[in-house]
């Protein structure tokens, strides 16, 4: 939050990303596994108790409900797949903030470049309507992430030239948006005939994303599953993720060894800016065929959660939008199997997220996964 | 009826101003509360999910019991309770304070919601209002110039604050926590309880603002009630320069923009009603890159605000 | 106070259902047989007081019917989340007719999943079906509830010293023009000089900009007020606040503004619904097209209905009110009689024309009536 500068407050960001992206002590011991799995594992299961308290008092049969969501979330091929559907736009998204918070850099601005993905996918879509489908498809990606992208890095331009803080801006670069969704769709792009909901021309059914053959999930998901893997790659494994990781670290250390400080940060941001507009550009290929205000639906939200408890890591991103996936694909059938209220599975959410952010604080507290001293 | 008379353009600044001083509360008692939050060196980026806590919990509680005041407490205790449990999370190691703001926000939306459906369709008994405008004779602005006690009790609150940060004890421990920790605790200041205190109470005011949105204006509970006022209560601040003060200030801005587009249409002008409904946001943004600077950090800026420290 | 508003439907709703349950007796139909299994699907909650209540309502209405099992799920937003709910209740409750409510359902969403389910019958409101370029099961239901907006328009207009109207909008879309001008249309029948403000706030849900919106209005010099956004609550309980006349819209406000409630246009689905499950008992569908694909009723048919007049509406009001309510009721009446010109000077419907509430250009309209003070550009 700290809208001081790079230069002046160079401490003032470090410890947020040392403190996020664990710069524990590699534990390569098997105890150190154990507690990587133990305790998000224990978290799930006090959250669960806690629902489950939380659903008897609503008067649903915690037991019921517990085995509600697992048959609606995990229980089957067909649940698991509404589970990655929902899992597909989150990962995109998170990987928005994901990457910044690397830097030091916390974005929260997923959902309008998600939107302004979706516009540009949009424009690329309607214009090149005579291309072939993969031509197409490839159009409308490049366009939904370099909207994305652009959109993300103003944000980092901001904070680099001058000053402004990332949170705030990136915050009202949503509404921002929104609002020029909201306005394009119901003036200037608007299709006439879209008379009741005002939309954006549609993009050829030809040229839609489809399904990934025998499911019902759209090939959405596999965007995001090579973006994750693609991304992890680029921070763990290359010099790049290690420049990244060193300005995240010390900013001041990392102008000193002459690191291109700008030039990382804008280039990050626009990466992460294009992962959100990748999900928009899946929005508008797969789901929506077109631009409208259905495009902003709260991805972007959930995917900071998503980036802050998955680590920053993107293989954790991965992980916990699959979660998170489940939890969703959870909701109808609290409503119709247990009549509880919509609002169920916003609360089931927020106490899975509260208890897993809990647990973060943990590590290294239980003495039975510490190494022995060695000799 | 009261054969209210057209006052045609002139209604353009007057519906403004209204909106000023029907709508910044909320904002105000946000903004007020990110600040004494923000000066302990904490966020909290949830009090929209604590404004919706307090306006649900405010309007249930008034129904119930026919009194609005209780309602407001009430409100403003639902706020200290998602309050305390930020402070809690948020203060635990590698745990970062705006992702659980984040949770809290969804956690507590969640719960309003859950709880608050069955009061959507009754009818609370809403808080009075103090007529400053009886001596005027023109029905808009005796309209306009009808003040919520809880507007002023946000400007007095706003002034104490000030005064608070300044000249007393207390003050200059949350400042000095929100400056610098570990300096902080060397001197025998338990950094803990400080912010523990700040975000609290932080939040008991973010509560209140809740309980102004359901109980004054617009004065009914639903679920989009807050649209976004509790987001935008970290923007604020930072407009405000952590200054309760510029706080009273941003807020009437605030509040007044959310008046342009319906009063500029309702005078004749029918366009880019989305693009003025943005305006706040655009205006805030353009704000800050002109004022910012990479140089050094803002004046009045808590110095471990974001450093997890 | 729930009661009071629900119990004059509950009536209705009795008296309706004695009559449908000795048709299908009558009818030698097998009740108990097979339950038809319905799915309705909201964008909203349940509780909203407005918009997706008035369908909850409609299908509490059809519950009551004992061969009818109908699962509901609420606050279902218009992305892939309701094609996995439609699919989630075909395929894990054995739904085989749906009731997605949402407009915004329809394109893609229903059209995508009728494909997939041909033996499913997918039922939207809205009135999107078009013959030929639709899949067969699916089909359009909607209301013609400005027929009840225009006998409100009659109300308002000769309660209104000033006349001058208010109208606080959503988004300058068909169905809310039609209300709008219907609206403008009932009051200048009466009052012809009378004007109607609108305001659109640009979204169905946004209660502070309601607000202001009705605050504007009434420091213009408004003195009766009506909307068309989600939930009216806002903009009643603010006219009654600051001492102005109000139509309510989707249900029944008037317990909200006691004083200043004059009337309101109120939705009422059970009757819809439960003609569906009717000929769907009786063994009729829409790919057999033994039910129609496209439903549309008003006044007459009881789709909507207008609110009983509140204490301040005038005898003569009243009687005009009724006199036009009768004309909608015996099929006489035509809302959209030339020569009508829009507020430009353009006419839009040419002298001598009448057109009928069936008529399908009245549903792609983008005017204002003359007499409204406002504009559709965004």
């Amino acid at each position: 939050m700290n809208a001081a500068s790079n230069e002046a407050a160079p401490v003032a960001v470090a410890p947020l990303a040392t403190d996020l992206v664990s710069e524990r002590k590699p534990q390569r011991h098997w105890r150190g596994m154990a507690e990587a799995v133990v305790i998000p594992a224990g978290a799930l299961l006090v959250a669960m108790a806690v629902f489950g308290i939380f659903c008897a008092f609503a008067g649903a049969n915690p037991f019921g409900v517990y085995g509600s969501i697992r048959k609606a979330a995990f229980g089957s091929w067909y649940s698991f797949q509404n589970t990655l559907v929902h899992a597909a736009p989150v990962m995109l998204c998170a990987l928005c903030t994901a990457i910044p918070l690397r830097l030091g850099m916390v974005i929260i601005g997923n959902e309008g470049a998600l939107v302004m993905g979706g516009l540009g996918a949009t424009i690329a879509g309607t214009h090149w309507t005579s291309l072939p489908p993969t031509m197409a498809l490839i159009a409308m990606a490049v366009a939904g992430m370099v909207f994305g992208g652009l959109w993300i890095m103003a944000c980092g331009a901001m904070k680099l030239y001058r000053g402004v803080n990332e949170v705030i801006s990136s915050l009202l670069m949503n509404y921002i948006a929104i609002a020029v969704l909201n306005h394009l769709v119901n003036g200037p792009m608007r299709d006439p005939t879209s008379l009741n909901k005002p939309s954006s021309y549609p993009i050829p059914d030809a040229n839609a994303l489809g399904t990934i053959p025998g499911t019902f999930v759209h090939w959405g998901l596999v965007y995001g599953v090579v973006a994750c893997l693609l991304v992890w790659f680029l921070m763990e494994r290359t010099t790049y993720g290690f420049q990244v990781r060193i300005i995240g670290g010390n900013i001041r250390a990392a102008r000193i060894v002459g690191l291109p400080v700008g030039l990382i940060t804008l280039s990050a941001c626009l990466l992460a800016g294009a992962c959100a507009g990748l999900a928009g550009m899946v929005e508008v290929a797969a789901v929506q065929g077109r631009a409208n205000e259905s495009l902003a639906a709260g991805y972007g939200y959930a995917g900071i959660l998503v980036a802050f408890v998955g680590r920053a890591n993107a293989l954790g991103v991965l992980l916990v939008s699959i979660l998170l996936g489940g939890i969703l694909a959870s909701g109808g059938i609290l409503q119709r199997q247990h009549h509880l209220s919509d609002a169920t599975v916003l609360v089931f959410q927020g106490i899975v997220f509260v208890a897993i952010l809990y647990s973060d604080s943990l590590y290294g507290r239980f003495k039975i996964f510490q190494e022995r001293a060695q000799a | 009826m009261n054969g209210t008379e057209s006052i045609g353009w002139l209604g353009v600044p007057l519906a403004i101003a209204a909106g000023a001083v029907r709508g910044s509360s909320p904002f105000l008692f946000v903004s007020l509360g990110e600040c004494l939050t923000e000066k302990s060196g904490k966020i909290n980026l949830g009090l929209e999910g604590t404004l919706l806590m307090g306006a649900m919990s405010a309007y249930a509680v008034s129904y119930k019991t026919g009194s609005p005041w209780t309602g407001v407490i009430v409100g403003g205790l639902a706020g200290a309770g998602m309050g305390l449990l930020h402070s809690w999370l948020s203060q635990l190691p590698r745990v970062n304070d705006i992702a659980v703001g984040i949770a809290l926000f969804i956690l507590g939306s969640g719960l309003a919601f859950f709880i608050g459906d069955p009061f959507i369709e009754p009818m609370a008994p809403p808080l009075g209002v103090l007529n400053l405008g009886s001596w005027s004779h023109i029905p808009q602005l005796q309209a306009a110039l009808k003040i919520s006690p809880l507007l002023v009790l946000g400007i007095a609150l706003a002034f104490a604050m000030h005064w608070f940060f300044l000249n007393t004890r207390w003050g200059m421990f949350i400042r000095a926590v929100g400056d610098n920790p570990s300096a902080a605790r060397a001197q025998g200041i338990s950094v803990k309880g400080v912010r523990t205190l700040s975000i609290t109470t932080g939040s008991f005011f973010a509560g209140v603002g809740g309980a102004y949105l359901s109980l004054v204006y617009p004065g009914s509970w639903s679920r989009l009630v807050s649209s976004g006022q509790g987001l935008m209560a970290v923007a604020l601040v930072i407009f405000a320069r952590w200054n309760p003060k510029a706080c009273l200030g941003a807020s009437l801005l605030f509040g007044g923009a959310q008046a342009v587009g319906p009063a500029l249409q309702a005078a004749g002008i029918q366009s880019y009603y989305y693009l003025f409904n943005a305006a706040p946001y655009v205006l805030t943004l353009a704000i800050m890159v002109l004022t910012c600077t990479p140089k050094r950090a803002l004046a009045g800026a808590p110095g471990a605000l974001g450093t997890g420290e | 106070m729930h009661r009071l508003k629900t119990l004059r439907s509950k009536i209705m709703n009795k008296l309706y259902f004695t009559a449908l349950a000795a048709a299908l007796v009558g009818a030698g139909v097998a009740q108990a047989a097979d339950a038809v299994k319905m799915g309705f699907i909201y964008v909203g909650p349940k509780d909203d007081y407005g918009y997706n209540q008035a369908h909850a309502e409609g299908c509490a209405g059809v519950q009551k019917l004992a061969w009818v099992k109908a699962e509901e799920e609420a606050s279902v937003p218009e992305t892939t989340a309701v094609e996995e709910t439609m699919r989630n209740m075909i395929m894990q409750d054995g739904v085989t007719v749906l009731f997605p409510t949402s407009f915004g359902y329809f394109d893609p969403h229903i059209l995508k999943l009728a494909k997939q389910f041909p033996d499913v019958q997918f039922f939207h409101c809205g009135g999107l079906y078009v013959e030929g370029k639709h899949p067969k099961n699916v089909g359009s239901y909607f209301g013609y509830i400005d027929e009840a907006e225009y006998v409100c328009g009659i109300v308002a207009a000769e309660s209104s010293k000033s006349k001058r109207l208010g109208f606080i909008a959503a988004k300058p879309i068909p169905q809310v023009l039609r209300n709008i001008n219907s609206y403008t249309l009932g009051a200048r029948s009466v009052v012809p000089d009378v004007t109607v403000q609108v305001i659109f706030t640009g979204d169905w849900s946004l209660p502070v900009k309601e607000a202001e919106a009705a605050n504007s209005l009434i420091d213009q010099g408004i003195d009766v007020l009506t909307c068309h956004v989600d939930s009216p609550k806002v903009v009643i309980t603010t006219a009654e606040k600051r001492g102005v006349m109000c139509t309510g819209y989707h249900a029944n406000q008037s317990v909200l503004a006691p004083k200043g409630y004059l009337t309101g246009a109120e939705w009422n689905w059970t009757k819809v619904y439960s003609q569906y499950a009717q000929w769907i008992s009786e063994g009729k569908s829409l790919t057999a097209g033994t039910i129609p694909h496209l439903i549309r009723g008003g006044l007459k048919e009881g789709f909507c209905a207008v609110s009983p007049y509140g204490p301040m509406v005038s005898d003569k009001a009243k009687a005009d009110a009724e006199a036009a309510k009768a004309k909608f009721m015996d099929g006489t009446m035509v809302i959209y009689k030339g020569e009508i010109k829009d507020n430009q000077g353009n006419v839009v419907v040419p002298a001598g024309t009448g057109l009928k509430q069936q008529d399908i250009s009245l549903e792609s309209m983008s005017w204002l009536v003359e007499g409204v003070i406002g504009k559709t550009g965004g």
